[in-house]
């Protein structure tokens, strides 16, 4: 949509592929963080009436997310219900008209993503979220690239994690399965030890038993004190091992509860959970 | 006999001079490959950026022989080089920050970054032409040959010559340290492994804390120095003239193209074969083929497939021919 409105963006007509490569990011690189300010008390994550969209018109209306420290948060809701959306203005690649989000009693709603990221938020995107060419290692490796100390350490972590890596360690990752690769992810945004990994539908395309075993490890990673966020259109399962739920619809809060409370919620169940 | 002088023959008239005109190709072809990759466009000013570093080069050349430094056998442009790749590093530095930057920050089409380049190409050519002037300017010196044709007959006895001169042979050696420079720079530093992160996935590279900007600025210098050094051997192979720049463009492009745009193993290998085919192409064979044929097929025509004068015309074919069946190149790049 933003796409067409400028017109040094415009492609249309061009079918020629022989010179020019696709795929350029979508984040603003030139964007200049703005300042932080403290903020003490309240949530680990506190990201509370967020109001914004990418345009004109607002997908967000008054949105809140807040997530413990070692809690496992999961935003579930129909589609187009505004979910990635709420991810990614926690994380700064959305232009908000309203709201603040707060890290570990600091005000960062002025931060570029890149800067979040420095602050401890880790990020795997759905889609596109390895180096494909790149070997499993040299992913990680680039995942700790803000790190200028030892991070073998981190490494060995991140395999024990996820032993199949370790395997794979010199396999470019664009040749793995869909489950490896998102390992691949996951442990690349754990690199920079983030204090917050959100994670947007980490198990899309993957089968019912890598599903589970992704869970398995997003528990994992929780006990070890990192909050995660996470948004799943797995949600009965996604429910199961939440300690806190957020329903959305149409980008706001529709119901918000612990994740027991709302699989349990018969009208939750009715209208989401299909009974 | 005859078949050492064919061999021998075939070795001074197309083997050796097509693969330092290869070497040449190969190192025009990484820089493009290389802002393909990275950039994620095709750089028409990468013939008249080897125009411009080559300028500076013969500029940078003749200010040393006029205080009277030489390198003995070796020509004094080598000891230049690295004056003429800061200087063009500078120049594409300036450029970059002066026009690309606002396509990148406005996050443009890729197409128009490469009607952009063409612009810039005109500058630069217009630039180079102001600085140094249109003639053909020759500005090797120091020692001719490695072998001499006359040499080689004495040592060998043959009745063909081989010339070897030094040229080629600092063509081919200097294309190979670069090449393995360029490698391990990006396989083993943990900048070139950032440029290849930003080449496969630009938002994750930044979410990873890799200054975009940076490797923007690192590739250009890259390209600057691969453009130049290509640039003055190609000129020190042949002869400077900004024109001959300008349409070596398409040799280059076919080169990196033929082996798989945005890979950079693509671009040596479809620098030597563009070469190899301009020079078999265009060579008249029948010195070789009365050697090699008894004498009862000796040819009466001259063997030559095509004159010279249309070399261009098999860079093209090549390039048609490999984009209608093997779109992606030889070596796989990013399909194209």
């Amino acid at each position: 949509m933003s796409r067409s409105s400028n017109p040094y963006q415009d492609d249309r007509g061009n079918k020629d592929r022989s010179i020019t490569k696709e795929g350029g990011g979508e984040i603003d690189a030139t964007r200049q963080s703005g300042p932080t300010s403290a903020a003490s008390g309240g949530p680990f994550l506190a990201a509370e009436n967020m109001t914004g969209g990418y345009g004109a018109a607002d997908i967000l209306h008054d949105c809140t997310l807040t997530v413990e420290k070692g809690e496992i948060a999961v935003i579930v809701g129909p589609n187009g219900a505004g979910k990635s959306t709420a991810m990614k203005a926690v994380f700064g690649m959305l232009n908000l008209r309203g709201g603040h989000v707060k890290l570990d009693g600091e005000d960062i709603s002025a931060l570029t993503p890149q800067d979040r990221v420095g602050k401890g938020m880790g990020f795997v995107p759905q889609v596109n979220n390895v180096f494909p060419s790149m070997s499993v290692e040299e992913n990680l490796e680039m995942g700790a690239f803000i790190r200028r100390d030892d991070f073998g350490k981190t490494m060995e972590q991140v395999y024990d994690l996820f032993p199949i890596l370790k395997e794979k360690r010199r396999q470019p990752a664009g040749e793995l399965s869909g489950g490896q690769r998102q390992q691949v992810a996951v442990g690349r945004a754990l690199m920079t030890q983030p204090k917050l990994l959100m994670l947007d539908e980490p198990t899309a395309g993957v089968s019912p038993i890598v599903m589970d075993e992704l869970f398995d490890r997003i528990i994992e990673v929780a006990r070890t004190g990192i909050s995660i966020l996470m948004v799943e259109q797995n949600a009965r399962q996604a429910l199961e091992i939440a300690d806190k739920g957020y329903v959305l619809v149409q980008g706001a809060n529709k119901y918000t509860d612990t994740g027991e409370a709302l699989l349990a919620d018969p009208e939750v169940r009715r209208t989401f959970l299909g009974g | 006999m005859d078949l050492l002088n064919a061999l021998v023959t075939l070795l001074n008239f197309v083997v050796i001079p097509a693969a330092s005109y290869g070497a040449q190709l190969a190192l025009g072809a990484l820089g493009v490959t290389l802002i393909y990759g990275i950039l994620r466009f095709s750089n028409f000013a990468h013939g008249d950026t080897m125009a411009f570093g080559t300028a500076m080069v013969i500029l940078f050349t003749w200010w040393l022989q006029g205080m009277g430094v030489h390198l003995g056998p070796l020509p004094t442009a080598l000891l230049a080089l690295p004056f003429g790749i800061a200087v063009t590093a500078a120049l594409v530095l300036f450029t970059d920050r002066a026009v690309y930057r606002f396509y990148r920050r406005q996050k443009a089409a890729p197409v128009i970054l490469v009607i952009v380049s063409m612009g810039v190409m005109f500058i630069m050519n217009g630039v180079t032409r102001f600085i140094i002037g249109v003639e053909e300017i020759r500005f090797e010196d120091g020692e001719r040959f490695v072998i001499t044709a006359g040499e080689f007959k004495k040592m060998t006895g043959l009745a063909e010559g081989l010339a070897f001169r030094s040229t080629q042979a600092i063509t081919i050696v200097t294309a190979i340290i670069v090449v393995a420079a360029l490698f391990w720079f990006l396989n083993r530093t943990r900048t070139g492994k950032s440029m290849r992160a930003f080449s496969d996935n630009e938002d994750l590279a930044l979410l990873s804390g890799i200054n975009p900007e940076r490797v923007v600025a690192v590739t250009w210098i890259i390209a600057a120095g691969l453009a130049t050094i290509a640039g003055t051997l190609y000129g020190l192979d042949k002869a400077f003239k900004a024109f001959n720049y300008f349409q070596l463009l398409l040799p280059i492009f076919a080169s990196a193209i033929v082996g798989g745009l945005g890979s950079p193993l693509g671009a040596i290998a479809g620098g030597f074969l563009v070469a190899f085919s301009e020079v078999g192409f265009t060579y008249a064979w029948k010195k070789v083929a009365t050697y090699v044929l008894p004498d009862s097929l000796a040819p009466d025509s001259l063997l030559q497939l095509m004159s010279t004068d249309y070399k261009f015309a098999v860079s093209f074919a090549i390039l048609i021919i490999v984009l209608l069946f093997k779109p992606t190149g030889l070596f796989q790049g990013k399909s194209v």
